[in-house]
């Protein structure tokens, strides 16, 4: 019997092959083209994470309790290096690097610029933070070697500086002391991002603690997971190992970093309003489909009820009709997304002027689709749930219809 | 031409009557047409709001509309890179009438210290009688008062970088920074104002004091890092631009403001093309139904169309006669989605408050409260595209009516 169903709504679908062809064809467009921007928004959003947390702040930073909403060097974490070396320990995890920060005004021959100067582990900082791997000129830190400093380009042009010139810096130390020091430029880095390539300076942590007076003491450890997606079940498992110590706050990148999620809930929010306002469209034209479809077929329902065939029967072809033909959209949508996303995972995305906006959120001048079976069937599958709710309203209509009236309709 | 507009009579009745036969087809059309329209419009009155909000602030920080300035300043703020105060030619271009504001500037890296901390920050020499047309900064004063004059001793902070150095008004502060020979310049000077400001990073970051008085601090009498100058419109600055690019000195770089910030001039140039994009994306969606909905009255009267032609209705006509009813339902659709569009729009007028995500909004250079623009150009373009559109994607279907063989078309059924 089901067959019977399944074979009448099939051939009832091609009885207005135009009609049933624009109204797949709605389908297939909006398909493809939320397949195509889904892709495309996933996998900016993903690079915009990993590369603005890849460049320095890492996914997990633990601190002390106060020292995000105000960084000052008193509100430090005791025995940084020993706490960083237990939880790579216990952990079994390398990619955890000890950080001290400081403010001071550097100086070369020409030029006086203040700066941001970081104390950072040599051996550990290129396993959290792209900066190492960034430097251009010169080499990066050696660990245990004083007096050597690593800049931003920016910072280094504007101080009038190449490697092997001398920086002098002056600031104030952890105990208000003056602080002072000597340092030889060994690399300059280049990030693209202004504000590290300005006013970032990296030299050795324990000469840093030296030379403020920091002791053993640090101001983060900075942990960065294998995966974006490992972040929360390792933020509780060092939780667990940091129990009871309430002189430090493990915090999360999303609150290192809050413009970051931000940022995408407000993209994700705009683009959600010109996904729904597509799949209502697709709605419509079903609705407009089905409706004159039903319409146009009162007499054929009336006969086929006087015949005996029960309203819910002839409801359920008319939702099977449906299926059929979202069934349709949604495989060709999915192929023709598919088509378009791996010549988009080949070529890249780009458009005049997006170079300049990538810049802005870390991202590189092209992006390429991420593509999932998130991307790939999210978009398709809101079309076909709205296209089958919009055949609601004319399949219901058939348990209005009274045979003897139907089969006198026009 | 008398025939013609007999003939329109007629058809304008044809078209119309022949729209309501179907009703509720019609009514479910008229719907799709107005949601999209409505979203056309809508999504677009918030983009432009934002963006809009964006280049406003954008600009007033930058400040200025045309800056003039060395040309190496912009990548080396350095106070060796200075030029002369505006003088000769230059001032009196600027004194002519069609420039609104300007002012000299001085802008230096510094760093300033509390007994208790120190932090870096841009120190800015203002001049605080323009000043205050160009930034709006004395109305952001939440405590204390604003410099006023080219000579004033005080200086003014920011809300939360007086926290961050722990200091309040009429505290003593110092600010060191470097004179042109690399010596260190340093002076004490009193919080007599606080600011706030709608970014935080800029209540941080931005100190304000007195042209003369950092002068003679960075030992630079009759230097200046800027000449800032706004005019009426950041839409239009070019005629300001030309102006001062020709009365401009050797050796100094005169730059309108797309020029320096290009993420912000990309954002003015890009919202057209997205409006465009947008629109279209909407009516592609559209067109589908649209099409359906002719293709299938046209399909139901195709005995009807038959007889008319047998009667010696000519092909032109019928053409004319479903491009006319097309053209109708659009009209009617794109009124309701204007009206849609204008009520909904009406009640944001006082903004929309986004600032659950306002860091994020910050991020993109925007305020957290996005004020709807609902620019006549914009719909203009949604509705001229949805008739243009409109009509194109009719005329196949109207064609295919008009050259059936009224024979076989009488005949079938």
């Amino acid at each position: 019997m089901r067959d019977v169903t399944l074979r009448m709504a099939w051939r009832n679908l091609w009885r207005h092959w135009r009609r049933t062809w624009l109204t797949v064809g709605a389908m297939i467009f909006s398909n493809g083209l939320l397949i195509f921007a889904m892709s495309l928004q996933f996998g900016s959003y993903d690079m915009m994470i990993d590369n603005s947390l890849q460049a320095y702040s890492g996914h997990l930073q633990l601190q002390h309790p106060r020292y995000l909403d105000e960084p000052k060097m008193r509100y430090a974490v005791d025995d940084i290096t020993a706490t960083g070396a237990r939880l790579r320990r216990e952990l079994g995890l390398e990619s955890i690097s000890a950080r001290a920060a400081g403010f001071a005004l550097a100086s070369s021959e020409e030029r006086s610029y203040g700066l941001q100067i970081i104390g950072v582990d040599p051996a550990r900082e290129p396993l959290v933070s792209t900066l190492p791997g960034l430097v251009k000129q010169g080499r990066y830190l050696e660990p245990g070697v004083a007096g050597e400093i690593v800049i931003g380009a920016v910072l280094a042009r504007n101080l009038k500086v190449k490697t092997g010139d001398e920086l002098t810096f002056i600031g104030s130390g952890f105990d208000d002391s003056f602080a002072a020091g000597i340092v030889r430029v060994v690399g300059i880095f280049e990030s693209g991002i202004a504000d590290l390539d300005r006013a970032l300076a990296q030299v050795d942590l324990a000469y840093f603690q030296e030379v403020f007076a920091m002791q053993e003491r640090g101001h983060s450890l900075t942990v960065r997971a294998q995966h974006i997606d490992d972040v929360e079940s390792l933020q509780a498992k060092i939780a667990t190992l940091l129990d009871n110590n309430e002189s430090t706050l493990l915090r999360h990148w999303d609150e290192l970093q809050p413009g970051l999620r931000q940022a995408i809930q407000a993209d994700m929010a705009s683009n959600s309003f010109m996904y729904i306002v597509l799949i209502v469209l697709v709605a419509f034209s079903v609705l407009n489909t089905q409706l004159m479809s039903v319409l146009e077929r009162t007499r054929e329902f009336g006969t086929m009820m006087a015949l005996g065939l029960q309203p819910g029967r002839l409801a359920r072809l008319v939702m099977l009709e449906t299926a059929l033909m979202t069934a349709l959209g949604l495989v060709l949508g999915i192929v023709v997304g598919l088509i378009i996303n791996l010549y988009l995972s080949r070529v890249g995305f780009s458009y005049p002027g997006m170079d300049e906006v990538a810049l802005k959120f870390n991202l590189p001048e092209r992006i390429y689709p991420a593509i999932s079976v998130a991307s790939m069937t999210l978009g398709p599958a809101a079309v076909a749930v709205g296209s089958l709710l919009a055949a609601l309203y004319p399949a219901l209509r058939l348990y209005l219809l009274t045979p003897i009236e139907a089969m006198r309709a026009v | 031409m008398a025939r013609f507009s007999v003939h329109f009579k007629t058809i304008l009745t044809l078209s119309w009557r022949n729209l309501w036969r179907n009703r509720r087809r019609t009514a479910i059309m008229l719907g799709a047409i107005s949601v999209g329209v409505w979203a056309m419009i809508f999504m677009t009155a918030l983009m432009r709001g934002m963006v809009d909000d964006m280049l406003n602030q954008g600009i007033r920080n930058l400040p200025g509309h045309v800056q003039i300035q060395h040309p190496e300043f912009l990548d080396d703020p350095n106070v060796v890179n200075s030029i002369d105060e505006a003088q000769g030619d230059l001032l009196a271009a600027l004194k002519d009438d069609g420039t609104r504001v300007w002012a000299n500037r001085i802008r230096v890296p510094a760093v300033i210290a509390s007994e208790r901390e120190s932090r870096g920050v841009n120190l800015v020499g203002i001049e605080p009688l323009s000043e205050a047309e160009i930034t709006g900064l004395p109305g952001q004063i939440a405590a204390g008062r604003f410099l006023e004059s080219n000579d004033d001793k005080g200086l003014v902070i920011g809300a939360k970088l007086a926290e961050r150095l722990e200091t309040r008004l009429g505290k003593r502060v110092v600010v060191m920074s470097q004179d042109p020979d690399n010596n260190i310049a340093e002076r004490g000077f009193r919080v007599v104002g606080i600011y706030r400001a709608e970014l935080a990073a800029q209540e941080e970051f931005n100190v304000y004091a007195a042209r003369a008085t950092l002068q003679k601090l960075l030992k630079i009498e009759g230097r200046v890092s800027q000449i800032v100058l706004v005019d009426d419109d950041y839409r239009d600055v070019e005629a300001l631009y030309q102006r001062v690019a020709e009365a401009a000195p050797e050796g100094v770089e005169v730059k309108p403001w797309y020029e320096i910030d290009t993420y912000l001039a990309v954002m003015f140039n890009m919202m057209d093309g997205f409006v465009l994009v947008w629109v279209v994306i909407i009516f592609l969606a559209l067109s589908f139904g649209l099409v359906n909905t002719l293709v299938m009255a046209v399909f139901e009267r195709i005995r009807e169309i038959g007889l008319i032609q047998a009667l010696g209705m000519r092909p032109g006509l019928i053409v004319y006669q479903i491009l006319l009813e097309s053209l109708l339902l659009l009209l009617i659709g794109l009124f309701i989605g204007n009206l849609l569009a204008l009520i909904t729009i009406k009640p944001l007028e006082d903004g929309l408050d986004v600032s659950i995500v306002a860091e994020g909004m910050a991020m993109m250079g925007a305020g957290s409260v996005i004020y709807p623009n609902l620019s006549l150009y914009d719909v203009m373009l949604a509705n001229v595209v949805v008739i243009l559109l409109g009509i194109l994607t009719s005329i196949l279907p109207a064609w295919r009516a008009s050259q059936l063989d009224p024979v076989r078309a009488l005949n079938t059924h």
